[in-house]
């Protein structure tokens, strides 16, 4: 379910990408941080606990926002604008 | 003579855009280098590309200072070279290193003026972590930059004026705010009658801000204790305790933050003098009326050494942009540095009223529990600072730090030095200044690691 409510650009270009092996669209301008957190609630499992996190500062400043992409590379998903065709996995292993 | 000036400029926003336009100006051309897509900064901040919405929209009543600072920065575009989405991740004999995606590269400057910001100061507190909980800043980034609430129904909590500021804009928006919780007494706030003098027009629009809310029924609480965020996948709801009893509102989103606190990583590493802040009750780099700092050839303009907002920022900034012109040796217009200085001496002693409207809430500290997360990257308790102090009779940051790991993850304190320095001085007896705070170390961002092999190959 969405963490993040969209109140306005609901008529930009639809841009498609995957999260989790399934087809999701976001909107042009959108960073990836919204693009996922307008259908889901959560990016990535804490390395420790393994609790669930969504971002906090949305100003690449917390770096609790990390996602991965298809190639095993990681994004910080606030400061990153969603692309058409991104493949993206939101971290569901924590760490240790 | 020019062609030996080499100025770079770090930060984008309100300081560092009118820094280079002073620059620009005498026929300097600097290097600008920002994280961020566009320039404004975090206050002033673009979108990634245009929607319905207008200035009005996204800045209210800064709308057109908003504009001007934008224009201003597309105006000077093609006499500066400007790299956005950039970090610059260390500095080491005068040259930077900058990384842009996976390409670094040291771009020398013969003047530094750093225009770093700052961004939200946080205290952890029971479901802080949790899913739907955001900085207040990062709550007004989404709904400037992205046109998105951070949820259904939000509610705001902390101190400071981003506090009212952001729930007014929300509720503008057509967001469902909820409520918003002060963590000062009502009290406190009779102190901005004394600010009626310096700034008339901002006293009165926080005071309009407040009583709009109100109006549109939201639940505008003073002298609040944050006691806990509810929920065990995402936020469920915020409760408090308020003149001894204990509240609680169903919600799915917090907005919290108590004031801002510098960015001084890039200062520390161009061996910038740092001295207390009393009034931000934090360490940061000293600097001199002009925006001189304790190393010839550093300046530091707007918020990265002591908060004092975007109207001082820009100030800060083209005073900043004068003083590296009058120390290379050329000629300014001397009444305008007048101006300049005396408009942001007054700016400092709204300041000063300010803080004591929104007070710190220096009680914080004892009454937090020993199981609450602390550093979120690490996931270090506050009863591991407390077991350092006790067990190992650890007094400093730093040593903390080596200890327990707390400012160690990959944020490097930026989210927890505050609250660590506030736990660590009361769990030790000392004053926060007492137990100093943490050394920057590059690189002071994450990079990928393929760039810092290259950086140190070059």
């Amino acid at each position: 379910m969405a963490l993040l409510k969209r109140l306005a650009r609901h008529e930009l270009p639809l841009v498609s990408f995957t999260l989790n092996g399934e087809t999701c669209s976001g909107r042009a301008g959108d960073t990836v941080l919204t693009a996922i957190l307008t259908q889901s609630d959560r990016l990535r499992l804490s390395d420790f606990s393994g609790n669930p996190r969504a971002g906090f500062c949305q100003m690449g400043a917390c770096q609790d926002c990390w996602v991965l992409t298809s190639d095993g590379g990681r994004i910080r998903a606030c400061s990153t604008v969603l692309e058409p065709g991104m493949n993206l996995r939101t971290i569901t292993e924590p760490r240790s | 003579m020019s062609d030996a000036i080499r100025p770079l400029i770090v930060g984008a926003g309100p300081a560092g855009i009118r820094a280079a336009q002073v620059l620009v100006n005498l026929g300097i051309r600097p290097v600008v280098i920002d994280e961020a897509p566009s320039g404004g900064g975090q206050i002033y901040r673009q979108r990634l590309v245009p929607d319905e919405r207008s200035a009005k929209d996204l800045y209210g009543s800064e709308a057109a200072k908003a504009t001007n600072l934008h224009e201003t920065f597309a105006g000077i575009r093609d006499r500066i070279d400007y790299l956005p989405e950039t970090l610059v991740w260390n500095l080491r004999d005068k040259a930077a290193d900058a990384v842009t995606g996976h390409r670094t590269r040291r771009i020398a400057f013969s003047h530094l003026i750093l225009a770093t910001g700052a961004t939200d100061r946080v205290l952890p507190f029971p479901g802080w972590t949790l899913p739907g909980v955001f900085t207040l800043g990062g709550s007004q980034v989404a709904l400037k930059s992205q046109g998105c609430a951070i949820g259904e129904e939000v509610v705001f909590l902390g101190s400071g004026p981003l506090l009212y500021l952001v729930a007014w804009q929300y509720v503008k928006a057509g967001a469902s705010v909820v409520a918003v919780l002060d963590t000062a007494p009502f009290s406190a706030k009779l102190q901005l009658i004394r600010g009626l003098f310096a700034q008339p027009s901002v006293v009165f629009r926080g005071f309009r801000y407040a009583a709009e809310l109100m109006a549109r029924g939201v639940a505008v609480r003073f002298g609040v204790q944050p006691l806990r965020i509810d929920g065990t996948a995402r936020v469920e709801g915020v409760v408090w305790r308020e003149r001894g009893k204990e509240h609680r509102l169903a919600c799915d989103a917090v907005g919290y933050g108590f004031s801002l606190r510098s960015e001084t990583q890039l200062a520390d590493l161009a061996g910038c003098r740092f001295i207390f802040d009393e009034r931000d009750r934090a360490w940061r780099p000293e600097r001199d009326g002009a925006g001189r700092t304790s190393m010839p050839g550093v300046y530091i303009a707007g918020d990265g050494a002591g908060i004092a907002g975007a109207d001082a920022a820009e100030l800060s900034g083209e005073r900043a942009g004068l003083a590296l012109l009058e120390d290379a040796g050329m000629s300014v217009y001397h009444a305008r540095i007048g101006v300049l200085e005396r408009k942001l001496a007054c700016i400092s002693k709204f300041r000063d009223v300010l803080e004591s409207a929104f007070p710190f809430p220096a009680v914080w500290a004892n009454g937090i529990a020993d199981d609450v997360t602390l550093c979120r990257c690490e996931e270090i308790a506050v009863g591991d600072v407390r077991a350092a102090v006790r067990d190992q009779g650890v007094f400093e940051l730093n040593r903390l730090k080596a200890l327990t790991r707390v400012g160690m993850g990959r944020c490097q304190g930026r989210m927890c030095e505050s609250a660590a320095v506030e736990v660590l001085a009361a769990a030790c007896d000392r004053s926060p200044d007492a137990v100093g705070r943490l050394r920057a170390q590059p690189p002071i961002k994450p990079i990928p690691l393929e760039v810092a092999a290259e950086g140190e190959a070059a």
